[in-house]
C-alpha cells in the first residue's frame, strides 16, 4: 500500500507540468466554496454532513456533471469561527467560486453585508436567520430548509394532532438553548398559543447545555405539561432525553427540533430502544430508502470500495445530499438560462429561483423557491422513533404560514 | 527592529528611552510603513488585503491585552466579552442615532473602558489564577446581559446589521479600501502602546507588575494603575470590537466568546508578554498560520491521499501541526516570538567576529 502511494506520488510529480497546463484545458468546470466543521464545537453535524456532500457531488461527477460542467468543491474547516469563515469566503472568491455553502448562524451573519456586496449567492439550511426566508430584503441568502420559526410551526401542528385535534386549553412547554437560535421561535410559538388557545411556557437552558436538571423538573413537576417541544444544540438534546426520561417524563409527548435529532444524539442518550417513541423534525428524509442513496452506493461499489460509515447517521447524512442536491439544481438552472455557458455568481442566484417541485425520490421536500420566499415553503416532516428505527408519522408539512408571513412582514420593517 | 548597534554610546536618560535609539531605527520603520502603506495594496491580490485586515484587527486587541497581561502584571480572560461591549456600543449608535464612525469608534471603546474599569476591580484584592476565574466570570455575565436585553443586542437574534463606515461621503467596503481603514487604526494602536509603556503610566504598569509591594512602597497607587490598565486595555478591546463590527457589518456577540478571549490570551503568550514587536509577532502567527498550514496541507495531500479523505485529514493536520508549531516555538523560547528575534539578533550584533 505504501510503495503504492510512493509511485502514485512519483508519477504525481512526473505529471505536475502536465496538469498544471491541463487545468487550463479543462475550462467545463464550476468551482464551489463550502464550509464545514469538522473540528469545532459542532463537529458531530460536519464529520457526517461534508463527507456526504462531497459524496453526491462526486455522483453528480460521475455521471457527467452538471449540464456537462464538472463540479469542484474547495473545503475550508473554519472551527466554527467567524474570522476563518469570512478568510473562506476571500478564498473562494480568489479561486473563482460562484456559489458559497455556508455554514454556521454566527458565520452567515458575518457575511450577509458582503455576500451581497460580491453578489454571491448563500445557503443556511436549517440554521440562520428566519427573517432570510425574505427573498427581497436578503437577496443572496436562500435558507432551503424550514427556518426555526417554520420548524416551530409544524412542531405545534404535529402537537395539535397528537393531542386530539385541539389545543384549548393544553398546556406545551418549550425547552430551549438559551442563545440566539434557541430563543428566535419564541414570538411565533407565543402567537399561535393566542391563536390555538393553549399555554406556552419556556424553559431556557443555559450554554453548554449539559445542566438541565432543574429545568426538567420545573417541567416534569411543576408545569405538566401536555407535550414538550425542545430546540437544543451539540450535546444537551442527549442530556434533555436522559433527564427526562429519567424524571418518568413519556418521550413520545416530546419533540425535538432539527439540531437535536440525529442518530448520534439518540446514541449518545442511550439508543434507539432507549429513545422509543421520541419525534423529530426534520427538514430532510431519513432512512437509507432514497434513490439517490442507492446510486451512491452503487458509485462506490463501482470503484470496488465500501460505502462510507458515514452513510449510517442517515439523518446527517442526508441532509448533506441534501445540500448539494439543492445548490447542484440552482446552479444546472442556471446553466440552463445562460444556454450551456458557465454561470457567474449571479446567474446562479437567479438559478435558485427557479426550483421548483425539486423533491430528489423523497430526500427533499417539494421545494419551490421564488423571488418572495428563499425558504422553499417551510416544509418539515416527523419522524417517530419506533422498533429501534425512524418511522415517518407525517408527510411533508407547512403549517401557519400567515403567521410566518406576519412576523417576516414585522422584521422588516425593523 | 532590524538594525544592530556597534556599541553603547547613549549618554542620558533621554537618549535611552527615546523611541527610536538610532537614526536607522526611524529609517527600518519608514521602510516597513512605505511597505504597507504603499507597496502591498496595490501589488497584492485582494484575498491577502483580506487577510491583512483581519491581522490588524487582532494587533489592535492583542496590544490592549499585552497592555494587561505583559505590563501589568494582571490576568483576563474576559477580552472578547469587552470586544463585544465596544461592538454593541457602536452598533447601536450607528444605527440608532446614525452617528459616522469616527464617533462611535472611541465611543465604543470608551464604554469597554468603563465596563473594563469595573471588571478590574476584583483585581485590587485577587491575583493569578483567582483573577482569572473573575475575568472568566465577567466574560459570561456579559454575554448574558447582551443576549437578555433587546434594548442592547436588537431582538431575538442579538445581532445588529450597522452600515459600512463612510469616509468623505463614500463607503469604505471593498477590501482595498478596510485594508487602509483597519491598517490606520492598527498603527495608531502600536504608536500609542510604544509610548504609553515608556510614560509614567507606562512605568507604573511595569513596577506593579515585578513586585507590587514594592511600587505601593515607592508611591504607586496600585487601586489607580490597576484600574487604569484595565481601562486602557479595554479599551483597545473595545477598538478591536468595533472594527470587527464594521468589518462584517453586523454586531453579534457569538463572534466573541470565550474561545477568541483564549485565541488573544494565544497571540500574547507566543508572540512574547509585553512587547509591542512580540505582540504583532503573536497575532500574525496566530491569524495566519492556520491559512497557510491549511493551504500547504491540501497543495501536499493531493499527492497522499485521496480527494474525499483529504479534506477530513486536512481539516484535522492543521490543529494538529498549529498545536505542534505553538509547543516547539515555546520550548525553543518560552519568552515569545519576540525574544526569539532578540536572540538572533544578539547572535548577529558581533558576527562573525564573535570574540
Amino acid at each position: 500500500m505504501l510503495t503504492d502511494r510512493i509511485k502514485t506520488l512519483g508519477a504525481a510529480i512526473g505529471l505536475i507540468g502536465l496538469v498544471s497546463g491541463g487545468a487550463v484545458a479543462q475550462d467545463k468546470e464550476l468551482v464551489i466554496g463550502m464550509q464545514c466543521d469538522r473540528t469545532g464545537p459542532t463537529q458531530i453535524t460536519g464529520t457526517t454532513l461534508c463527507p456526504a456532500y462531497h459524496d453526491y457531488v462526486a455522483l453528480v461527477n460521475s455521471k457527467g456533471g452538471v449540464e456537462g460542467f464538472k463540479i469542484r468543491v474547495i473545503e475550508i474547516d473554519h472551527e466554527y469561527k467567524v474570522p476563518p469563515a469570512m478568510e473562506a469566503h476571500e478564498r473562494f472568491k480568489k479561486e473563482g467560486a460562484i456559489f458559497h455553502s455556508v455554514y454556521g448562524t454566527p458565520q452567515i451573519a458575518a457575511l450577509i453585508k458582503k455576500l451581497e456586496e460580491d453578489k454571491m449567492a448563500a445557503t443556511s439550511p436549517g440554521f440562520g436567520s428566519a427573517a432570510a426566508a425574505d427573498g427581497k430584503r436578503y437577496p443572496w441568502i436562500f435558507p432551503v430548509a424550514a427556518t426555526y420559526w417554520s420548524q416551530a410551526t409544524v412542531a405545534v401542528d404535529f402537537v395539535k394532532k397528537q393531542l386530539g385535534g385541539s389545543l384549548k386549553g393544553k398546556k406545551i412547554a418549550y425547552m430551549f438553548f438559551d442563545n440566539p437560535a434557541g430563543k428566535e421561535p419564541i414570538g411565533v410559538l407565543e402567537d399561535i398559543a393566542k391563536l390555538e388557545g393553549f399555554e406556552m411556557r419556556t424553559f431556557a437552558v443555559p450554554s453548554p447545555g449539559i445542566e438541565m436538571g432543574a429545568q426538567v423538573l420545573d417541567i416534569t413537576g411543576r408545569f405538566k405539561p401536555d407535550f414538550v417541544i425542545a430546540h437544543l444544540f451539540g450535546r444537551a438534546p442527549a442530556v434533555a432525553l436522559k433527564e427526562l426520561k429519567g424524571k418518568g417524563f413519556p418521550l413520545s409527548k416530546v419533540i425535538g427540533f432539527v439540531w437535536a435529532v440525529s442518530e448520534s444524539d439518540i446514541a449518545a442518550a442511550g439508543g434507539m430502544a432507549f429513545a422509543e417513541g421520541y419525534h423529530t423534525l426534520q427538514y430532510a428524509g431519513v432512512g437509507k430508502d432514497f434513490p439517490v442513496l442507492k446510486e451512491i452506493e452503487a458509485m462506490y461499489k463501482a470503484q470496488g470500495k465500501q460505502p462510507p460509515k458515514e452513510m449510517d447517521s442517515t439523518v446527517l447524512y442526508n441532509r448533506g445530499v441534501f445540500q448539494a442536491a439543492v445548490q447542484l439544481e440552482a446552479i444546472r438552472h442556471a446553466v440552463k438560462a445562460k444556454g450551456g455557458a458557465a454561470p457567474t455568481s449571479s446567474d446562479v442566484r437567479d438559478g435558485f429561483e427557479k426550483i421548483k417541485d425539486f423533491t430528489l425520490g423523497g430526500l427533499v421536500p417539494p421545494l419551490t423557491i421564488t423571488p418572495e420566499d428563499h425558504e422553499g415553503g417551510g416544509w418539515a416532516q416527523v419522524w417517530t422513533v419506533k422498533g429501534g428505527k425512524y418511522v415517518k408519522a407525517t408527510e411533508w408539512q407547512a403549517s401557519y404560514r400567515d403567521v410566518i408571513k406576519k412576523h417576516l412582514a414585522e422584521d422588516a420593517k425593523k | 527592529m532590524f538594525h544592530r548597534e556597534a556599541g553603547n554610546f547613549k549618554s542620558s536618560y533621554a537618549q535611552d528611552m527615546a523611541l527610536f535609539p538610532l537614526p536607522i531605527a526611524k529609517y527600518t520603520a519608514a521602510v516597513v510603513l512605505v511597505l504597507f502603506a504603499l507597496v502591498v495594496p496595490f501589488t497584492m491580490h485582494e484575498y491577502y488585503l483580506s487577510v491583512f485586515i483581519q491581522v490588524f484587527i487582532a494587533i489592535v486587541g492583542a496590544l490592549g491585552l499585552n497592555v494587561l497581561v505583559g505590563w501589568t502584571g494582571q490576568i483576563s480572560i474576559g477580552h472578547a466579552a469587552f470586544m463585544s461591549v465596544g461592538a454593541y456600543t457602536a452598533a447601536n449608535l450607528a444605527v440608532k442615532l446614525g452617528l459616522p464612525f469616527w464617533l462611535t469608534l472611541p465611543a465604543g471603546g470608551l464604554m469597554a473602558a468603563l465596563i473594563g474599569a469595573i471588571v478590574g476591580i476584583p483585581s485590587l484584592r485577587i491575583k493569578g489564577t483567582y483573577l482569572a476565574i473573575a475575568t472568566l466570570a465577567s466574560q459570561l455575565i456579559i454575554e448574558w446581559i447582551i443576549n437578555h436585553t433587546p434594548a442592547i443586542s436588537g431582538g431575538a437574534a442579538a445581532s445588529i446589521e450597522v452600515p459600512r463606515p463612510m469616509l468623505f461621503g463614500t463607503p469604505l467596503k471593498t477590501n482595498f479600501q478596510l485594508y487602509y481603514f483597519t491598517l490606520f487604526f492598527a498603527l495608531l494602536a502600536i504608536v500609542a502602546t510604544m509610548n504609553l509603556v515608556r510614560s509614567r503610566i507606562g512605568r507604573a504598569f511595569v513596577a506593579i507588575r515585578d513586585q507590587d509591594i514594592a511600587a505601593e512602597i515607592i508611591g504607586i497607587n496600585i487601586f489607580k494603575y490597576k484600574l487604569i490598565a484595565f481601562a486602557i486595555s479595554s479599551f483597545y478591546a473595545g477598538v478591536c470590537g468595533v472594527l470587527y463590527t464594521y468589518y462584517f457589518g453586523i454586531a453579534n456577540y457569538e463572534a466573541f466568546q470565550i474561545v477568541v478571549s483564549i485565541d488573544y490570551l494565544a497571540m500574547i503568550i507566543i508572540g512574547g508578554l509585553g512587547s509591542v514587536l512580540g505582540t504583532i509577532l503573536g497575532a500574525v502567527f496566530v491569524t495566519t498560520l492556520p491559512y497557510i498550514i491549511r493551504e500547504v496541507v491540501s497543495a501536499v495531500g493531493v499527492y497522499i491521499w485521496d480527494p474525499a479523505a483529504l479534506s477530513a485529514i486536512a481539516a484535522s493536520m492543521r490543529l494538529v501541526i498549529f498545536g505542534s508549531l505553538i509547543i516547539f516555538f515555546l520550548v525553543v523560547e518560552p519568552e515569545g516570538l519576540a525574544r526569539l528575534w532578540r536572540n538572533i539578533r544578539n547572535y548577529f550584533r558581533s558576527w562573525p567576529f564573535s570574540y
